[in-house]
């Protein structure tokens, strides 16, 4: 079953076309993986799901993008519920410079929790599902700028969560994290799948098979090909996607 | 080789002169006000002159009390703050995060020729719009009030807040600002929560520079004010501050009157360098 289903989007920045008539089903509580080589418009895509670029001047878009059957762009939709329902992680770890509570309770503060024991109650649970609990438990009330780069990473993740959204979108979430701290990233988004749909921009292609259940590989904006990771990794239908994951190019 | 050695360390040298006219010139003025300044401190007694509540220096029998000066100054400044604060700080909102990019250059033009009016045109300007139009509105006497000085006060330090609360606002990463958005927060809640917090320190200065700029100004309040010594009781009296107590006088001052002006003055200068100090506090934390 798909919980986002996309057609014929193209999307300019100005006179530039980032991209071109693409159509995806993302099915539901599973990964997938947005692959490409720099610039191909997987982020830019991305992007579009939670409607951030809408944010950036000189955009244009045409197409439909349906979230659970509503189209995202109709203007009865409230794009800060869609963005609560579709939550995001960045490619740099970016906590506010404030508490790690304070950073898991913006969201719900946002959306109007204000009772104190179920704040608490939602920061813990967010914390415990990122797998940042144990680290962060003790110094809840410290500045979250004092944490590592991977434990920034997994309290932004816990910070998505507390707003309990449907989806979550993540851009490169590891590119800026040693590896240890990618594959602690990498468990985590794993035991996430069974209660989330994922859907994350990868630039290792290792990270995609590790991963993801799907596989989506864009080239100048266009989606290539869309199938089960296996499939892609193992019988690429498209010689571009063969001569991509092959390394010819990238 | 060696002529060139010789070159960099006589530019050196020059830079390093160049450098310590500055230095020389705070030191020499705030010795200058130090020793000129305790004299009549001295004759008069601290607690009168700083606590006396009447300031006769002409009189048959002079009384230096600057009490009413000090807290014409402190009232004058806390009001322009009051006002130009909330007005200031929500303008570099705007500007900073909501303007359109033609409308923020057009805005930020204004601020800036606001900042480059001379103080004796706030004055003017003053003297005849503000003052007639408290006298009418107020129904009162006079016009030429503490109230008047306030509003001028607060129109002039609404540039230096401006420009530095959109500089501290400018340097809020957009990361910050993105991660609320994606969590579904309105872009309003987004900067108030987020981005206006993240740039607190630098704000705080901001505040502070406006207090060191209201408090030291002279010549607008001098214009508006009335500049009579009395005690700011309300808002429509007639007052003098600090830094006009000391203009007013000087030219045809001497003896222990002309003296106490330079104490007038230290103590002003105990202001600013208060200020300044907590000033740096504000920019020492914000850099770290």
């Amino acid at each position: 079953m798909s919980i986002i289903s996309v057609k014929e989007l193209c999307l300019w920045y100005g006179d530039h076309q980032a991209l071109r008539n693409v159509d995806i089903e993302i099915p539901e509580k599973s990964i997938t993986a947005f692959i490409g080589p720099s610039g191909c418009g997987k982020s830019t895509f991305l992007k579009t799901l939670n409607r951030m670029n809408d944010l950036i001047p000189g955009v244009k878009i045409t197409g439909d993008i349906r979230y659970e059957g509503t189209d995202i762009f109709s203007k009865e939709v409230d794009v800060n519920n869609l963005r609560k329902e579709i939550g995001m992680v960045f490619q740099k770890p970016n906590p506010f410079p404030m508490s790690i509570y304070d950073n898991v309770a913006y969201g719900p503060r946002t959306h109007g929790i204000t009772n104190k024991v179920e704040l608490d109650d939602i920061v813990e649970r967010a914390l415990r599902d990122a797998a940042i609990w144990d680290e962060a438990k003790d110094r809840l009330k410290k500045n979250a700028l004092g944490m590592s780069g991977g434990q920034q990473q997994r309290l932004c993740i816990a910070r998505a969560l507390a707003v309990q959204p449907k989806v979550l979108l993540m851009d490169e979430p590891t590119s800026a994290l040693d590896p240890i701290s990618t594959s602690r990233i990498e468990e985590l988004v794993m035991e996430l799948k069974g209660k989330y749909t994922i859907v994350m921009v990868t630039h290792n292609m290792q990270q995609a098979v590790r991963v993801s259940d799907h596989t989506a590989f864009f080239l100048l904006g266009e989606l290539v090909e869309f199938g089960k990771t296996d499939d892609i990794f193992s019988q690429p239908k498209d010689q571009r996607t063969e001569d991509y994951i092959t390394g010819r190019f990238g | 080789m060696k002529k060139n050695q010789l070159m960099e360390k006589v530019i050196h040298g020059i830079f390093l002169v160049l450098g310590l006219i500055t230095v020389g010139c705070v030191l020499l003025i705030t010795i200058y006000l130090v020793i000129s300044g305790i004299p009549a401190i001295r004759e008069i007694g601290l607690i009168d002159f700083l606590f006396g509540k009447e300031w006769a220096s002409t009189a048959a029998e002079p009384k230096y009390g600057i009490l009413s000066f000090i807290l014409t100054s402190v009232y004058g400044t806390a009001g322009a703050i009051l006002i130009g604060v909330p007005v200031g700080f929500m303008t570099a909102v705007y500007l900073s995060k909501l303007a359109s990019p033609k409308v923020k250059s057009v805005m930020q033009s204004a601020v800036s020729l606001l900042a480059g009016i001379p103080s004796v045109v706030y004055g003017l300007v003053g003297m005849l719009v503000l003052v007639p139009g408290i006298r009418k509105i107020f129904n009162v006497p006079d016009g030429a009030s503490l109230l008047a000085a306030i509003v001028v006060l607060a129109i002039m330090i609404l540039p230096s807040i401006i420009k530095m609360s959109i500089t501290a606002l400018d340097a809020v990463p957009k990361e910050y600002e993105d991660a609320s958005l994606a969590l579904g927060a309105t872009p309003i809640e987004t900067y108030f929560k987020v981005s206006v917090p993240a740039a607190k320190s630098g704000i705080a200065a901001a505040v502070v520079l406006g207090v060191g700029r209201a408090i030291g100004e002279a010549m607008a309040v001098m214009m508006v004010a009335g500049n009579v010594p009395n005690m700011p009781d309300s808002l429509f009296q007639s007052v003098r501050f600090l830094t006009t107590a000391v203009s007013s006088e000087m030219a045809y001052s001497s003896g222990l009157q002309r003296q106490a002006l330079f104490s007038i003055a230290l103590v002003l200068f105990l202001f600013i360098m208060l200020i300044n100090a907590t000033l740096n506090f504000f920019l020492k934390r914000e850099t770290e």
